[in-house]
């Protein structure tokens, strides 16, 4: 602001020229251009604002002791814990399967493959990470449960997985191709055999980033309905431990609650959503959290 | 002492976690470069670098850009092929032992000949004390926590860094100074017990003092390793070193070692004309 009291030089020097340039219409673009990206944010925080809002007025009055409780009884009570259970097997289970499959897959590409050999893998977990995941569903269904006769939790928890894999492999081996390279040097300088490198230096250095990689596929994991549909299809009883008969998950819950001609069925379907809302939501607030903690304690100098 | 070698995969049953040998008399550990040509895919970096350099002696590597110094170091710890396209002609011998014999492993071959880089990089996200103890940890060449602690002391002291941080060994190791996190991989590379140490421009990224420091640490190492040293500060190599090797750039832009001998002679009266142009600053 001062800057413009500044009086020019006779001779304007090369120097004046170039910084005494804070003129009032500059100072008013600069205004109009943050003003127009303040307005876009408040744009896309009001869908998020209103969902969260609107979901949570319309949940709170179902969620009691008897929808954390109990499986669904009748049009007039009952609850959600087929679900809530269902997602505590399946999505676990998943997980299980698909982060020690996606770090690995990720390290291969990272550290292993020759380039040429990453770019067609990498090429074929990106189209995986864009699939429709119903195509994910039917595949499961055909391979799963067709040929066993019957729909079942365990063809839900391969599908789940397989779309979690990809995911976590992709974010694997961007994470690894962060570490310098002079730190790999290093280790292998020391005399440590390769795989050594990778899990006690590399995996090390990139273990937050690898643990929300893990985490987001998580969340991605937790809100699929369509591939489940067709493969543990979703149950009114509630199921610990039958992998092989449908089970119940929060977002099949949702699905074919919301489609009930009750009150209090589609009142559980708007609770059960702020449940996985809320998981979701904390699902990012751990990644916040850990990517955080990796920023500052990482490479600062 | 070729016998008990830790490079030779079938010497023995423990041919891969050999002891370094108590003490060794004088003519033993002999590193000895043999008409080393290293190549990148079809150039040849250096081209027929012969070269003696005896234990237990600070020998510094000199000579303009892009002549090749840190290539060569790189083929003594066969550190030169892990990159794509990259291989060597000739050979290296340490202790009598061919390093790159058909039956040596290049992993021990580098846990033997340590390095130590022109940048410091300590493991992000490792505490000090785990970076120094990365190295005997993963290649259990010490056993038991107590032990681990002891030789983590030792390698931090024979580095000059125990007394600054003796009070924070779980602050990450990025968290040091520049020429900290430099001793911390000094450390690092002397936990593993190596029998050489090379060092390519460790002191270009740091200050006169901790560039003294690093210096006063590298006479205090010579006791106990070779150490093999690339500078382009000639001060540097005349104040460390009782060799000097002089690289230049010969025909078709490849390296090659012009003369090698007792630092002052090369400092004070060189045999060749190249060598003098360098060392009096006359050369481009
Ligand atoms: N990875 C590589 N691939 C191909 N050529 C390389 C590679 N690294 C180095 N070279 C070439 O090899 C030659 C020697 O390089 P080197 O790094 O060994 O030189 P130097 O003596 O260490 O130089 P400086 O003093 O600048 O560090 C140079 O011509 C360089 O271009
Ligand atoms: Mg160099």
């Amino acid at each position: 602001m001062s800057a413009v009291a500044v009086p020019a030089p006779a001779t304007v020097g090369r120097v004046a020229r170039l910084v005494l340039t804070r003129t009032p219409r500059r100072t008013l673009t600069d205004r109009v251009m943050r003003g127009l990206t303040g307005v876009a944010t408040v744009f896309i925080l009001i869908p998020l604002v209103a969902l969260v809002g609107y979901v949570t007025v319309n949940a709170l009055p179902w969620i009691d002791l008897e929808f954390l409780t109990s499986g669904p009884v009748d049009f007039t009570r009952g609850g959600a814990l087929n679900a809530i259970l269902g997602s505590l097997q399946l999505i676990p289970l998943a997980t299980l399967i698909a982060a020690p499959l996606g770090i690995l897959g990720g390290v291969f590409l990272a550290e292993i493959a020759s380039p040429r050999l990453a770019n067609v893998i990498r090429f074929g977990t990106d189209v995986m990470v864009g699939l429709p995941s119903v195509v994910v569903g039917v595949f499961c269904y055909a391979l799963l449960v067709v040929p066993f006769h019957g729909y079942s939790a365990i063809a839900g928890v391969v599908a789940l997985a397989v779309i979690m894999v990809p995911i976590i492999a992709r974010n694997t081996e961007e994470i690894l191709r962060l570490v310098p390279a002079s730190v790999r040097e290093g280790a292998l300088a020391l005399g440590m055999p390769r795989w050594r490198v990778i899990l006690t230096v590399l995996v090390r250095a990139g273990l937050g980033g690898l643990v929300t990689g893990v985490v987001l596929a998580v969340a991605r994991g937790a809100g699929e309905t369509a591939p489940l549909l067709i493969t543990a299809l979703g149950s009114r009883l509630v199921n610990v431990g039958h992998l092989n008969e449908p089970m119940d998950t929060l977002p099949t819950f949702i699905y074919t609650n919301s489609g009930q001609p009750s009150p209090v069925l589609i009142g559980q379907a708007w609770a059960a959503a702020l449940i996985l809302l809320l998981f979701v939501l904390a699902a990012n607030i751990v990644v916040r959290v850990l990517t955080g903690r990796r920023s500052s304690g990482g490479n600062n100098r | 002492m070729t016998t008990d070698n830790a490079l030779v995969a079938d010497a023995s049953p423990v041919a891969k976690t050999v002891a370094k040998p108590a003490a060794k008399p004088d003519g033993e550990g002999v590193l000895e470069l043999r008409n080393l040509t290293a190549w990148y895919g079809s150039f040849a970096a250096v081209r027929d670098v012969s070269l003696r350099i005896p234990p237990r002696t600070v020998t510094a590597f000199i000579g303009p850009s892009g002549c090749g110094k840190s290539t060569i170091i790189r083929t003594i710890n066969r550190m030169h092929e892990t990159l794509p396209g990259a291989r060597i002609d000739g050979g290296v011998e340490l202790d009598g032992v061919d390093l790159y014999g058909s039956q040596v492993d290049p992993v021990q071959v580098r846990r033997i000949v340590g390095m130590v880089f022109q940048k410091p990089n300590p493991f992000p996200a490792m505490s000090i004390f785990d970076n120094v103890a990365s190295g005997p940890r993963v290649l259990k060449t010490i056993k038991g926590k107590a032990e681990i602690e002891e030789a983590v002391e030792r390698s931090l002291r024979r580095a000059a860094l125990w007394d600054e941080v003796k009070d924070k060994l779980k602050k990450p190791g990025t968290s040091l100074s520049g020429g900290q996190q430099q001793r911390l991989c000094i450390a690092r590379a002397i936990a593993v017990e190596p029998e050489v140490v090379l060092m390519d421009e460790p002191c270009s990224a740091l200050d006169p003092i901790a560039t003294l420091r690093i210096e006063e640490l590298i006479s205090e190492l010579q006791k106990t390793y070779t150490i093999v040293i690339v500078t382009h500060n000639m001060q540097q190599a005349s104040r460390v070193s009782s060799t000097t090797a002089f690289f230049s750039l010969g025909e078709e832009r490849a390296g090659r070692l012009i003369e090698a001998g007792p630092t002052n002679e090369i400092f004070t009266s060189p045999r060749e004309q190249l060598t003098e142009d360098y060392v009096s600053g006359r050369f481009g």
